[in-house]
């Protein structure tokens, strides 16, 4: 089981990390909502929960918990730019479908 | 798939309610757009990767419309619909606009604020600013993929009350929920005050390309509050620019340059500004017309010479401030600078110099102001836990205050008064039976209502008649977070009430501002002699009144003598009061109270007697 991040996105949660002065890592969940039935969540993590697994990538840490691995792992979180905009991209084989936007998912 | 951003903990949102939010630099010059990402402020920046917009809008035949750095380029060949500078027209009559003569705009007067005549058919400065915005948040909602639910926008600390609805209603029209309009020097301490989390009185020292602004502020536990604003409407880097260019025609000896001259040599004289800041001399090579040329090299030590007294012209404003604050040059814990023109070393020295440390400038001086508004915006959206949430206090750059009897100025909410404020007074009626009052609102520091700027003016109604001076009239002024004015008043014996949200006619200009300001330093003297002569006159007045209702109702009891020494009283103090001298005023009244008070005990006795005839003692309730 794991989930990773693209060396790219790894230097950015790093640069952002260090701008922000705090943090020991990104946290990645599933919530329940959204059109598809599932959304991502994606926050920065102030401390690790004793429940949660770690993972690491490019020397940043990756923080999981376990209600939410089975519906994430094997994701690479990925960073990229479309236009003006830029932002994470979560690439989960474990998703069947997705609404339009792929801001929710189904699995 | 939607790019997703890293959101602080806890604070992930459903998807497709993204709370997307921006801070906006509204400038003279440029503007600016940001936010916070990933939880860090950043600038927006378009397409080619530039961060600044130039705040010109061209109107064109079609109806169609260039902003920004498409506008800039037609600005010589277009000028008449190529409008430059717009913020200096916002809420402004055309008698506020200074220097209007030397503008190459088709200025219509219109009821409250000027217009110009475009191509594209008549245009109001909201109209203008619209444009801006609309850009701007194209260029966010671009970048941020979706639709805002808000801008904070930064207005001057100077602004008036008619200089901020116009900002908010350029926005509405550019289809902006605007969450706040929030004063550019308290901006720039977020981005400072957050990033760095330091408590204390900072300084926000201002130059931008044409105007410079002092402000000082306080920053506490997370509160911001702005002490003192001062400044001057007409010093920024274009006065630096202008210096380099007549140092350059001097040395040149050229005379009468043509306009496209002219302008090219500004250009030139900019980039040799701009090249000292990190080199010691620099080259100036121009090819005019005429077909002369110049070559010559601006060596640092001549610049910091012919620009000295500009540098100079900033400290007399910060002195001002300083003192407005009640505070000295040791009490300042940190120096924000904002603008590009703050750049220049020689203005980084003399601001060090003169508060004694160096000033903070580790973030782009041209981008801080539209930072912390993007930092003010994230907030408001609800983008942060509660427990960091901090609250923002403003200030009120000129007195408010009522027109009172005789033309007086009646302060309500004083100058630097922290905003949201609210404040009450009590008023009362000034004749017998007076069912109706009119309300003058009024802003300035000025004792005289004459010498202030008029905000609204409007009537209460209803007023039980009473006897003058019963009457209990409470006015309440009350200033939101976004520096309007809306002003209530409410009589409390009956609770009849009227209220008018002050949108006035036309702001104050802030030429108009330091010069209302310094008048009543200079006037001191005479305010104080003019509000007692006032005083005096409506005593009088009152007096006067009051003594011939009297007679009228019971003059038989004098006998003839008597009502001819009071008459003459009378005409002796309505001589006075036509005159000056407070003093002799004050005498008329005294003497006038002497030749009465017979009067008066009879009046009373027989009002005594009047109440008892016919009743026996014994139905008296003593």
């Amino acid at each position: 089981m794991s989930v990773t991040m693209t060396e790219k996105a790894a230097k950015h949660v790093a640069n952002f990390i260090a701008k922000r002065g705090k943090g020991v890592g990104v946290r990645i969940g599933v919530k329940t909502s959204g059109c598809s039935g599932m959304s991502y969540k994606l926050e920065f993590a102030d401390e690790a929960a004793p429940e949660d697994i770690v993972f690491e990538s490019h020397g940043v840490k990756v923080l999981v918990d376990p209600k939410s691995l089975p519906y994430v792992d094997g994701t690479e979180l990925d960073f990229a730019r479309e236009g003006l905009n830029e932002g994470f991209k979560f690439n989960n084989p474990n998703v069947k479908d997705q609404c339009g936007c792929g801001e929710s998912f189904n699995v | 798939m939607a790019l997703l951003q890293i959101t602080e903990p806890g604070m992930s949102t459903a998807p497709h309610q993204h709370r997307l939010a921006v801070g906006i630099d509204l400038g003279t010059t440029n503007s600016l757009v940001a936010t916070v990402r990933n939880g860090i402020a950043v600038v927006l920046s378009d397409g080619k990767g530039r961060s600044l917009l130039p705040s010109i809008v061209r109107y064109k035949a079609d109806g169609s419309v260039d902003v920004g750095y498409a506008a800039q380029g037609a600005q010589s060949a277009d000028p008449r619909n190529t409008i430059v500078s717009v913020k200096r027209f916002m809420g402004r009559g055309l008698k506020d606009v200074s220097h209007i003569e030397s503008m190459p705009y088709d200025f219509l007067d219109a009821e409250g604020m000027v217009r110009l005549r475009t191509a594209a058919g008549v245009k109001s400065p909201v109209e203008v600013s619209a444009e801006i915005l609309k850009s701007l948040r194209a260029r966010a909602e671009a970048s941020l993929g979706g639709e805002l639910v808000g801008a904070v926008i930064t207005v001057p600390a100077y602004f008036d009350d008619a200089q901020r609805q116009a900002t908010k209603d350029a926005a509405t029209l550019a289809g902006l929920n605007v969450l706040r309009l929030l004063n550019e020097p308290t901006a720039a301490a977020i981005a400072y005050g957050l990033d760095n989390s330091s408590e204390g009185v900072y300084a926000v020292f201002d130059l931008g390309g044409g105007t410079f602004d002092i402000s000082i502020l306080k920053l506490s536990r997370g509160v911001f509050e702005v002490l003192a604003t001062n400044g001057d409407a007409s010093l920024g880097g274009d006065d630096f620019d202008q210096r380099v260019y007549c140092w350059i025609l001097d040395d040149a000896k050229i005379r009468f340059p043509s306009i496209e001259d002219t302008r090219h040599l500004l250009l030139k004289a900019r980039e040799a500004k701009e090249m000292l800041t990190s080199h010691d001399e620099a080259p100036i090579h121009a090819a005019l017309r005429t077909g002369e040329q110049v070559n010559l090299t601006l060596k640092i030590d001549t610049f910091a010479d012919i620009t000295k007294n500009l540098i100079t012209k900033t400290l007399a404003p910060t002195r001002k401030a300083l003192r407005d604050a009640g505070l000295t040059v040791d009490d300042i814990k940190g120096v924000v600078m904002v603008g590009g023109a703050t750049r220049m070393p020689q203005v980084q020295r003399a601001v060090a110099e003169y508060f004694k440390q160096e000033p903070l400038t580790n973030l782009d001086p041209e981008k801080v102001v539209a930072l912390g508004a993007a930092m003010q915006a994230n907030v408001l959206a609800g983008n942060r836990a509660g427990a960091d949430d901090w609250l923002l206090l403003d200030v009120i750059p000129l007195s408010l205050g009522l027109e009172t009897m005789g033309g007086l100025t009646e302060k309500v909410i004083p100058r630097n008064s922290t905003i949201p404020i609210a404040k009450a007074q009590e008023f009362t009626t000034f004749k017998d039976g007076q069912t109706a009052m009119s309300f003058h609102v009024v802003q300035g520091e000025r004792e005289l209502v004459s010498d202030c700027r008029s905000l609204a003016k409007f009537e209460l109604r209803g007023i039980p008649p009473m006897v003058a001076g019963a009457a209990r009239i409470r006015v309440t002024f009350q200033v939101d977070a976004d520096g309007l004015l809306s002003v209530s008043a409410r009589e409390m014996t009956s609770g009849v009430e009227a209220s008018i949200r002050v949108k006035p006619s036309y702001g104050l200009t802030d030429d108009e501002i330091a010069g209302m300001l310094k008048e009543s330093i200079d006037n001191v003297g005479d305010d104080v002699q003019a509000r007692n002569l006032r005083e005096q006159q409506v005593e009088a007045q009152r007096l006067i009144e009051a003594v011939e209702a009297a007679l009228a109702a019971d003059g038989g009891l004098l006998r003839v003598e008597e009502r001819t020494d009071i008459d003459e009283e009378i005409a002796s103090l309505k001589k006075r009061i036509a005159g000056t001298d407070h003093r002799a005023i004050k005498a008329g009244i005294d003497s006038l109270n002497a030749a009465t008070q017979d009067f008066a005990a009879r009046r009373m006795d027989q009002g005594v007697k009047r109440a008892l005839t016919g009743h026996k003692v014994i139905e008296l309730k003593l």
